[in-house]
């Protein structure tokens, strides 16, 4: 049996995961990464638009900080977040911006002097100021107040990643590439490290470690059209769910993107909307003002892609071969914007579809796109329930995103996140010893040992690629945008006898070693578990909250629902997760429940909001009027963050105003 | 969209962990459908007719750079490449050359780019102590960040390697994808290194001066970079460097 020990063990090479890895390092404890595959192919890298941090150096930035960040996630959240850990992401996100400067991020800067945009369909000449000039830009998003969101033309994703993994590579952290963690190494108590199979030789390897960080991403492609790279199966999710110990926090919260390419469901950035584009129906009608006059295309993803959804019912999709789609209209931007700041845009429109989106219309409908569930953790990132697990990135449940994630909050979740939760992980690493217990590890190597025999030279007769494809249109059908009660019943239905299937699975390929249908094999099992967790908490959860839309239960019911979904999986046998839930307290909320701005306010309210407005009422004004919001937001909500972390962010504003200080003094 | 043909695909085959296996050529039929990808038809294949195929996917959507094989004789990215693309209707694919071989047209690049990386140093060495992250980050000229992110668009999927006849004759040489880095580096203000400590790394037959200039690299890369721009630069520099 070969076993690698290490002090902080991360499973996934993603820009979370790697900036774990770093935090670790940093504290000289020693590293290691697993990875499916090279890091620098993380879905990460395709994160387009970019990341949200209150820079506010810009003209439409201006005025913005953590405050107006932190409302707009929250709210982009239908409250289903954790406020304290939304208040810690707002505060470091800025620190993280500069952090990945220095680290070698070419973050399209600010020009000083007018520039022509595209506002609301219409051309407008903002004026940048002097003292901006070759500071970070930020580009328009939904669901924000502000323009907020850093890029670098529309590869973000890819420039952050390069540059965080470079960063990595030049620490000297291993990542072990192409194994896949299977198992996780537990007591019941505390998570000892993985189980894993390298996807080149098939060889099984155990992992010990003080700590053990997934970081594995999504569970999108339990979907059938997902724009997930198709590597983000959920299996960190369900390594976590098959200790039986750990919860899962939210998993029915999936988010759907306005505009991802149809058919193949490749995503168009926010980015698009963001700089002025336009969505069109059949009849080349701009549709979002009549439902949305104020947010229009820019507000959040999970109401675009409903009203979407809505127009489309209504007979006004374009009619194609796929199924109806509309429009995604870029036109107006112009060749120039296009080519520089849409470029991958522009690939995919020209490799894909075969058009010019300098000319032609860009087919696009609703695609899955982001998991707001995963592993639930506490606000410095550990599992409640396995000491020395921590989950961190759209793998966890950390929880900033509640029911619906804003645009440019994901990316920057990640190294924002990597960077806090990473600090939590080498105090861990520093405080705890490392424990071994081989035959603890002999078990768990021994039930994948096993599991694969059966696979291989088992009597089985079900085949993996059909159990999958039969999970993804059951997830499509009937777990998509609008939920309602008769069809997730058929969804769980449908789920539970794939997994009673899923247990007679056998591969033609009988190979040990580099063997793509036992991987699938391997998987599919496991990916079925985490759909029944997706599908049992919708159906369970009997109003609409953000992405988790109930036609049967339209009214978002703070009275009843305002409350984390946690699943569990105890019997191993069982055919569904056991649910149960975990309150979010009024009382403890810098901003109680209230109308999120889009539609009719039809929310039932908890009865506790009102007391908590009076309280914040009161509590504002004893601390007088001269109180900074830097006092305000401490007496209403303290949060806490590891001592390096905690100074403010500086501004242009504060160092104009600094300057002008100067003078008149 | 062509519709209706039934596709021949000639897939080299070859497991290097099966004792006595050897390398052959098997062709498989598919009916091409609308839209029809590479990446597609490769699922399809496995799915359907030969679950021991061998392939790498990540994005399928032309961005990640897993995918590069050779496609009818030139090396590029399959997810992006359509079947309709091609007007006869065999199509031949084979593993990209100057690659380990994991099996069929499975390469490890990755392996490859950490090296490259680890050799050549492939990250920003900053200049002086690290610029404090809670306050005003340094301004940088908006044209230069423009030109480091135009560079830096590289997915290092190997394509230029495997293009490149100095490569393949001479496995040390570093290839378009080490200079390109290189020159990224070069460019940015922020990076403490010279021209002379790059010098140390690529001032020789396996660096700018083994290029042949036959500009495999430059014509097949799928994200246009220009490779002999930036080598034909480095040259410069490093000749500047000499005198």
């Amino acid at each position: 049996m070969k076993i690698i020990y290490t002090d902080s063990l991360v499973v996934g090479a993603g820009l979370a995961g790697l900036r774990v890895a770093i935090a670790s390092k940093e504290r000289g404890l020693d590293t290691l990464v697993l990875s499916l595959i090279p890091a620098k192919r993380s879905h990460s890298a395709a994160a387009q638009g970019g990341m949200q941090a209150s820079l506010g150096n810009t003209v439409k930035g201006m005025g913005d900080n953590e405050d107006v960040h932190f409302q707009d996630t929250v709210k982009g959240s239908d409250w289903g977040c954790d406020q304290h850990v939304a208040r810690m992401f707002a505060h470091c996100a800025p620190k993280a911006v500069r952090e990945l400067a220095n680290w070698g991020v070419p973050w399209t800067r600010v020009t000083q002097g007018p520039r022509e945009v595209v506002v609301n369909a219409e051309k407008v000449t903002i004026d940048e100021a002097e003292a901006a000039h070759g500071l970070i830009n930020a580009r328009d998003f939904g669901g924000t107040k502000k323009w907020r969101t850093c890029y670098t033309a529309d590869g973000t994703g890819h420039s952050l990643l390069y540059a965080v993994d470079n960063k990595a590579i030049a620490m000297g952290i291993a990542v072990h590439e192409r194994m896949e963690a299977l198992k996780i190494i537990h007591d019941g108590k505390r998570c000892h490290g993985v189980i894993a199979r390298c996807l080149i030789t098939g060889e099984l390897r155990a992992y010990i470690a003080k700590s053990t960080t997934i970081a594995t991403g999504g569970y999108g492609r339990i979907y059938e059209v997902s724009t997930n790279a198709i590597i983000c199966e959920g299996i960190g999710q369900a390594l976590a769910l098959e200790t039986g110990v750990a919860t899962l926090g939210n998993m029915e919260a999936v988010q759907f993107h306005p505009t991802a390419i149809v058919p193949v469901g490749i995503l168009t950035t926010e980015g698009c909307r963001g700089d002025g584009g336009l969505l069109r129906d059949v009849d080349g009608h701009r549709f979002m003002p009549d439902y949305e006059p104020e947010k229009k295309e820019l507000a959040s993803r999970d109401v675009v892609s409903r009203r979407m959804t809505e127009h489309m019912r209504k007979g006004k999709g374009v009619d194609s071969p796929y199924g109806p789609h509309l429009w995604l209209d870029i036109t107006l931007l112009g060749r120039e914007h296009i080519e520089t700041n849409l470029r991958e845009v522009q690939e995919i429109c020209e490799y894909f579809l075969g058009i010019d989106p300098a000319v032609d219309w860009i087919p696009v409908r609703p695609t899955q796109h982001y998991s707001m569930g995963g592993i639930r953790t506490n606000a410095t990132g550990e599992s409640p329930q396995l000491q020395g697990l921590f989950s961190v990135g759209e793998a966890a449940c950390w929880d900033m995103h509640g029911f619906n994630r804003l645009g440019g909050n994901s990316l920057a979740e990640t190294v924002v996140g990597g960077m806090i939760i990473g600090k939590y992980v080498a105090d861990f690493g520093e405080n705890n010893d490392l424990v071994v217990n081989t035959s603890l590890v002999e078990q768990a190597m021994g039930e994948l040992r096993t599991e694969i025999e059966s696979l291989i030279d088992g009597n089985g007769t079900e085949n993996p690629y059909v159990l999958k494809r039969e999970m993804q249109r059951i997830m499509m059908d009937y777990v998509g945008i609008f939920r309602n009660g008769p069809e997730l019943d058929k969804a769980v239905a449908g789920l539970k006898s794939l997994l009673e299937r899923s247990r007679n699975l056998v591969v033609k390929n009988k190979k040990r070693h580099a063997n793509p249908e036992l991987v699938e094999a391997l998987r599919v099992r496991r990916m079925i578990k985490v759909a029944l967790t997706v599908a049992c908490g919708a159906a369970a959860r009997t109003e609409s909250r953000g992405a988790h839309a109930r036609e049967d239960f339209p009214q978002r019911n703070d009275k009843d629902w305002l409350k984390r979904t946690l699943c569990r999986w105890p019997e191993a046998n069982a055919l569904e997760p056991e649910i149960h839930y975990e309150d979010l307290d009024v009382m403890q909320m810098e901003l109680p429940p209230g109308y999120r701005g889009y539609g009719v306010d039809n929310a039932i309210p908890h009865p506790d909001t009102a007391i908590r407005e009076a309280e914040i009422a009161v509590k504002l004004a004893a601390l007088g009027e001269h109180a900074d919001r830097y006092d305000q937001q401490q007496v209403l909500m303290s949060f806490d963050l590891p001592q390096e972390l905690m100074p403010k962010n500086e501004r242009l504003i504060d160092k104009i105003s600094a300057q002008l200080g100067d003078k008149n003094s | 969209m062509s519709q209706g043909r039934t596709l021949t695909f000639n897939i080299f085959r070859f497991d290097p962990q099966q004792p006595g296996d050897k390398p052959k050529m098997v062709s498989y039929q598919l009916d091409e459908t609308p839209g029809m990808t590479v990446f597609i038809a490769l699922n399809r294949l496995r799915e359907e007719q030969d679950s021991s195929l061998q392939f790498d996917f990540v994005c399928r959507a032309g961005i990640c750079g897993s995918c590069a094989m050779v496609i009818n004789g030139l090396p590029t990215l399959a997810c992006r490449t359509l079947t309709s693309k091609f007007a006869a209707s065999q199509i031949t694919l084979m593993p990209l050359p100057g690659f380990e071989l994991i099996g069929d047209l499975s390469v490890n690049t990755g392996k490859f780019m950490r090296e490259i990386a680890e050799r050549l140093k492939l990250w920003l060495h900053p200049r002086g102590d690290a610029q404090d992250i809670h306050v005003l980050e340094a301004p940088m000229d908006p044209e230069e960040a423009a030109k480091l992110y135009e560079l830096e668009r590289c997915v290092e999927c190997g394509v230029c390697v495997s293009a490149c006849a100095t490569k393949q004759m001479r496995e040390t040489f570093v290839g378009a994808i080490g200079l390109m880095k290189i020159a990224r580096f070069e460019l940015d203000s922020r990076d403490a290194r010279s021209a002379d400590d790059f010098y140390h790394v690529i001032g020789n037959q396996d660096g700018v001066f083994g290029c042949m200039t036959l500009l495999g690299c430059q014509d097949n890369c799928p994200k246009d970079l220009p490779h002999m721009q930036q080598i034909a630069y480095l040259r410069r520099k490093m000749t500047s460097v000499l005198v």
